[in-house]
């Protein structure tokens, strides 16, 4: 049992980074990589299950009956297989939908760069170039939209991502667990700008998140 | 050897022979007859000879050859792609250039090895499986071959000029589109790229009915080699997944030159119509990659253990379920697009649906090696190599169906490890295990022992250190085609790792090449059929001779060991033995059972495709030059020489019964019912239909889905152009009609009414709004183009149907051009006719 922490832990760390989908650092991207680490597993055993028939295959003459392997093992053992993968994914899909209630954000991709628009409590919107604030612990939906070509909103330790499509419009659920500093970027090639089409989402303690959008404005140029 | 039975295990060869019998021709002398045949079939000399090819010996080999020499080139790009990102601030190359590169490799590895590859196999062996002397349409391959082999080197040369496409190898608009890629970098894609596929278009044409119409006769479906039956699964899905590619490329092309939106957001179109389109394609495409593959498994596997196939049937129902559900998954290329999340889960359900024959093939195979007694041979060291890496990729695609899964992987590294270990484990492994596997029949040569072997060896070690590792780095949040990542320290090593084990991946696959170059060259002669083999691909001398066989096998010679037909063959004991007419000559047997039909006399040497081909090759040059009203002159070369080669098919000389075997007197091609041309127009009618439908389904997804501005009010009246539609529609309806008739007179009245349609198009072309302003009205213009074109067409087919009267080609007996026109005619009338209800549906509707 402390083996398996142990490796746990190197793994986990091993894996750490600011753009690791394998780092969580929220409710909907802790469910996909919860849902990664058991595809992981089951794909393992299934790799050494062929290899192994594959090399039992050299053993030499034996009757064998078609069935069993077309049948049994192609047919109902692969779809067993298959039908668990889908419902896990399913599951995990639907709980990260955005349903219910959330903060509301926007993000308007371009070539090459990210405008964030916050909520000023009062109908009206606060912009920011290249960084997101959202408060921490309570979901939050960004609208995600394009002035240019097609870009991609992905925030890997919080959530998917999401295409920014000229002329559409995407909804985004993700949410952080704990304040903290977590690195996005766009993930659709947009051209010669695209290897630096990075931008940051800071997480606010709820209580602190209306003031650092009212320092926003103030800052924010009068365009 | 003797333990190796017929391939499909239902029929014995007795009472296959009971139900086609055909009795033996007499035994003649072997030389004689080989020195007639190769007289009548072979190239002609020297350079010349290679211009004027038509043999499919020659071309499959050909088309194999350039294919790996683009293997090589999109390898070395590769490298340099390896070699920016060995390092974070890759200092290598420039952006720009960066993205070339990577564009030019997906796009030559997709387009340029693996679909040409996968078609040379076909074309190279097919006719000798199914033991005929050629594909159906010998100048056509040539055509395929010339267009594959111009429109690659455009693409090349762009490359050199640093000119390539640069936009990905799927080109997403509006990044493709003529705003954010001004040049003629995505010009080049998309004309060099269609251009290539006129060979895909055209060798899934003659694969399908060399398939269904050249079977030796008695081998009925039920029985055929399983490659024949993955091979027309291949070109089935070709017929049906090329057009809405071409569709997409033809309509992004006219977007990009004369600015009529199809995707542009402001102006009624959608971006995601390309992603839609182009993906119908894609995701298909991986299984027409992937089926040629697990057919030549199918082949070798029983072989190299000594036994026969397991499950024939239940693979044959595999390659079926394949084929239909692979165009039901092209949306899980596009789940963070934003698609209603009940589409989400009926796709993500087909995705992972679609791996259940796949694994009922794979657990054939390993129940094969289960049955029988595998014999490490070389091939069989890359057929583990396939177990072992295809497995992995299948899995990592079964990952990717999972839509919250696919939200975090897609467009990372992930994403790339997981196609490489597709396409190299389910494509490239396989292909290579059967190189080694047919080398002595192209070569005639033994292998030099132990450096294929050691080829094998430094390949999996370099694949797996490349792209196993790439999993993760995906994982860790590396996308795609970027260039520099100075923020991401912890990518370094693994980016290291991959690219230190991509140059041991090439040097195995150098050693690979050098390993099949020593065999031709220095490689001792082999003897024939080495392997043992069942099938009639071996039952001839090594290297395979340019008729392939002496006298076409029949029921008799089929399921038996190779070995024991080549003399009887050799010798004449079949049908249509040697050429004593001096034509080249196949048998056309029936869909179904194979029974003989008629002899087809096909076409010898000619430089016709090559100068047809340099025509089109000019249209698409004066294209890329934007100079369009040249372009629109060059088509006129190009119609006549189609004219010149409809006419290489006119009845002529003697129209005699042919003695196929004693007592067995076959009509010729001339006076058959359904001849090999008749079957490839309907064939290609398929692919033209999808690609009609393609528009189709363009105009809906516009109205129906994309959320962009309405279309103005049309300022054209329905008083206006019902005439118009009205005379159309009955000229075509008449034309139709006098086709029935079938005398000079409804020739030359088809003629003029086809021209009274042609007319009544222009009529409509002039009214058409401007199709510049919305995306409805540029989808119109294009619907009238089609149709005008047809016409156009139509119209030609009539007016050679009447110079064939003239020339006193056509009889009672010989129909001449007359039913493919009366097929023509049909399509024709059926798509106006659709598209005028569409166009009056929209109307009335909005």
């Amino acid at each position: 049992m402390r083996s398996v922490l142990f490796l746990a832990v190197v793994l986990t760390a091993g894996c750490a980074g600011p753009l690791s989908t394998l780092d969580p650092a929220g409710p909907v991207a802790g469910q996909i990589a919860w849902l990664w680490w058991a595809m992981l597993a089951g794909a393992g055993v299934l790799t050494l299950l062929v290899l192994v028939l594959v090399a039992m295959g050299f053993g030499g003459l034996r009757p064998v009956a078609a069935r069993v392997w077309t049948h049994r093992l192609g047919l109902w053992f692969s779809l067993g297989v298959l039908s668990v993968t889908l419902g896990a994914g399913l599951w995990v899909g639907e709980r990260i939908l955005p349903r219910g209630d959330a903060v509301e954000v926007t993000a308007h991709s371009f070539q090459w760069g990210w405008r964030f628009g916050h909520p000023d409590g009062m109908g009206g919107w606060i912009a920011a170039e290249g960084v997101l604030h959202i408060p921490a612990g309570e979901p939050v939906d960004v609208v995600v939209t394009s002035a240019d070509v097609i870009h991609a909103f992905w925030v890997p330790r919080l959530a998917g991502k999401i295409d920014a499509i000229p002329g559409r419009e995407n909804r985004l659920r993700l949410q952080a667990d704990a304040p903290g500093i977590y690195a996005g970027r766009s993930a659709e090639f947009s051209g010669v700008g695209y290897a630096g089409m990075t931008f940051t989402v800071i997480a606010h303690a709820p209580d602190d998140w209306p003031a650092a959008i009212a320092a926003l404005r103030d800052e924010a140029p009068d365009d | 050897m003797t333990d190796i039975p017929s391939p499909g295990q239902t029929a014995p060869a007795d009472t296959r022979a009971a139900t086609v019998h055909i009795p033996a021709s007499p035994a003649q002398r072997a030389l004689p007859l080989h020195r007639l045949l190769s007289q009548v079939w072979a190239n002609d000399d020297g350079l010349w000879g290679q211009i004027t090819a038509v043999s499919h010996t020659t071309l499959g080999l050909r088309f194999m050859a350039t294919a790996f020499v683009f293997f090589a080139i999109g390898g070395i790009l590769s490298m340099l792609i390896r070699a920016q990102l060995a390092t974070p601030d890759g200092a290598f190359l420039d952006t720009e250039l960066y993205n070339q590169i990577f564009t030019m490799h997906g796009s030559i590895m997709m387009f340029l090895f693996a679909i040409p590859m996968l078609e040379g196999l076909g074309i190279w062996l097919l006719p000798k499986m199914l033991g005929t002397r050629d594909m159906a349409f010998p100048r056509l391959t040539a055509l395929g071959y010339w267009c594959y082999l111009f429109g690659g080197l455009i693409m090349l040369t762009a490359l050199l000029f640093g000119v390539a496409p640069h936009d990905g190898w799927f080109m997403y608009t509006p990044l493709s589109s003529a705003e954010f890629s001004p040049g003629i970098n995505a010009d080049v894609w998309l004309l060099g790229v269609t251009f290539v596929e006129i060979s895909a278009v055209a060798a899934a044409v003659e694969i399908t009915v060399t398939i269904l119409r050249q079977r030796a006769p008695g081998m009925r479906l039920m029985e055929m080699p399983l490659f024949a039956w993955y091979m027309l699964g291949t070109s089935a899905m070709m017929l049906v997944g090329f057009p809405p590619l071409i569709a997409g490329s033809v309509l992004l092309e006219i977007e990009r030159a004369f600015d009529w939106p199809f995707f542009d957001p402001a102006r009624g179109g959608d971006p995601l119509l390309w992603q839609h389109l182009f993906w119908l394609f894609g995701h298909p495409e991986v299984y027409i990659i992937f089926l040629p593959a697990a057919g030549v498994m199918s082949m070798m596997i029983p072989v190299l253990c000594r036994t026969t196939i397991l499950g024939y049937g239940a693979i044959v129902a595999a390659i079926l379920a394949l084929v239909f559900l692979s165009f039901g998954l092209w949306v899980h290329h596009m789940f963070t697009v934003g698609i209603p999340h009940m589409a989400l889960a009926f796709f993500s359900a087909a995705s992972v649906l679609v791996a259940v024959p796949t694994a009922v093939q794979v657990f054939a195979w390993i129940g094969t090696m289960w049955k029988g007694h595998p014999q490490l041979h070389l091939p069989m060291y890359h057929i583990l190599g396939f177990f072992l890496t295809f497995v992995m990729g299948g899995l990592t695609g079964v990952m990717l169906a999972i839509v919250p899964f696919n939200w975090q992987a897609h467009d990372t590294a992930f994403v790339t490890a997981h196609l490489h270990y597709v396409l190299i484990g389910g494509f490239v492994f396989p292909m290579m295990a059967a190189a080694t596997y047919w080398m002595p029949l192209m070569t005639g040569k033994r292998r030099i022992k132990g450096l294929g072997e050691a080829a094998f060896w430094v390949i999996l070690i370099g694949f797996h250190g490349t792209f196993f590792i790439m999993h993760l780095t995906g994982l860790m949040g590396m996308p795609r085609r970027i260039d520099v990542y100075p923020d991401n320290p912890e990518w370094i090593w693994l980016n290291l790792t991959s690219s230190i084990f991509s140059f041991v991946l090439t040097i195995g696959f150098a050693l690979y090449a050098l390993d099949l170059i020593l065999q031709a060259t220095l490689g001792k002669r082999e003897s024939r059929d080495p392997w043992g083999a069942p099938t009639l691909d071996w039952a001839m001398p090594i290297p395979s001779p340019n008729y392939n066989f002496a006298s076409l096998p029949t029921a008799r010679h089929l399921g038996r060991d190779a070995g024991d037909i080549i003399v009887p063959l050799a010798r004449g004991e079949g049908m249509l033995p040697g050429a004593p007419r001096g034509r080249r000559e196949i048998l056309v047997t029936s869909v179904g059972d194979a029974t003989p039909d008629h002899v087809a006399m096909l076409p010898g040497n000619t430089a016709l495709p090559l100068v047809l081909s340099s025509a089109i090759c000019v249209f698409v040059l004066l294209m890329l030059a934007s100079l369009y009203a040249l372009a629109g002159l060059a088509l006129l070369p190009v119609a006549a020489l189609i004219w010149v080669w409809v006419r290489g098919m006119a009845p002529q000389g003697a129209m005699t019964p042919v003695e196929a075997a004693p007592g067995l007197h076959l009509p010729i091609h001339h006076r058959a019912t359904t001849t090999l041309g008749q079957s490839g127009l309907m064939a290609f009618l398929v692919a033209n239909g999808t690609l009609f439908s393609s528009l189709l389904f363009g105009l809906a997804f516009l109205s129906v889905v994309t959320p962009g501005p309405a279309a103005p009010p049309s300022a054209v009246s329905a008083a206006q152009v019902l005439p118009a539609f009205a005379l159309l529609a009955a000229a075509l309806v008449l034309a139709l009609g006098a086709m029935g008739w079938r005398r000079a007179g409804a020739a030359w009245a088809g003629t003029a009414l086809n021209l009274a349609a042609l007319g009544a198009v222009l009529w409509l072309a002039v009214q058409l709004e401007n199709p510049t302003a919305h995306t409805r009205d540029a989808l119109r213009a294009v619907l009238t183009g089609y149709i005008g074109l047809h016409v156009l067409v139509a119209a030609g087919m009539s007016a050679f149907v009447a110079d064939q009267y003239r020339r006193g080609e056509i009889s009672p007996e010989v129909p001449g051009a007359w039913p493919s026109c009366n097929l023509w005619q049909r399509y024709t009338t059926a798509v106006t006719l659709i598209t005028l209800a569409v166009v009056i549906a929209q109307g009335v509707i909005t």
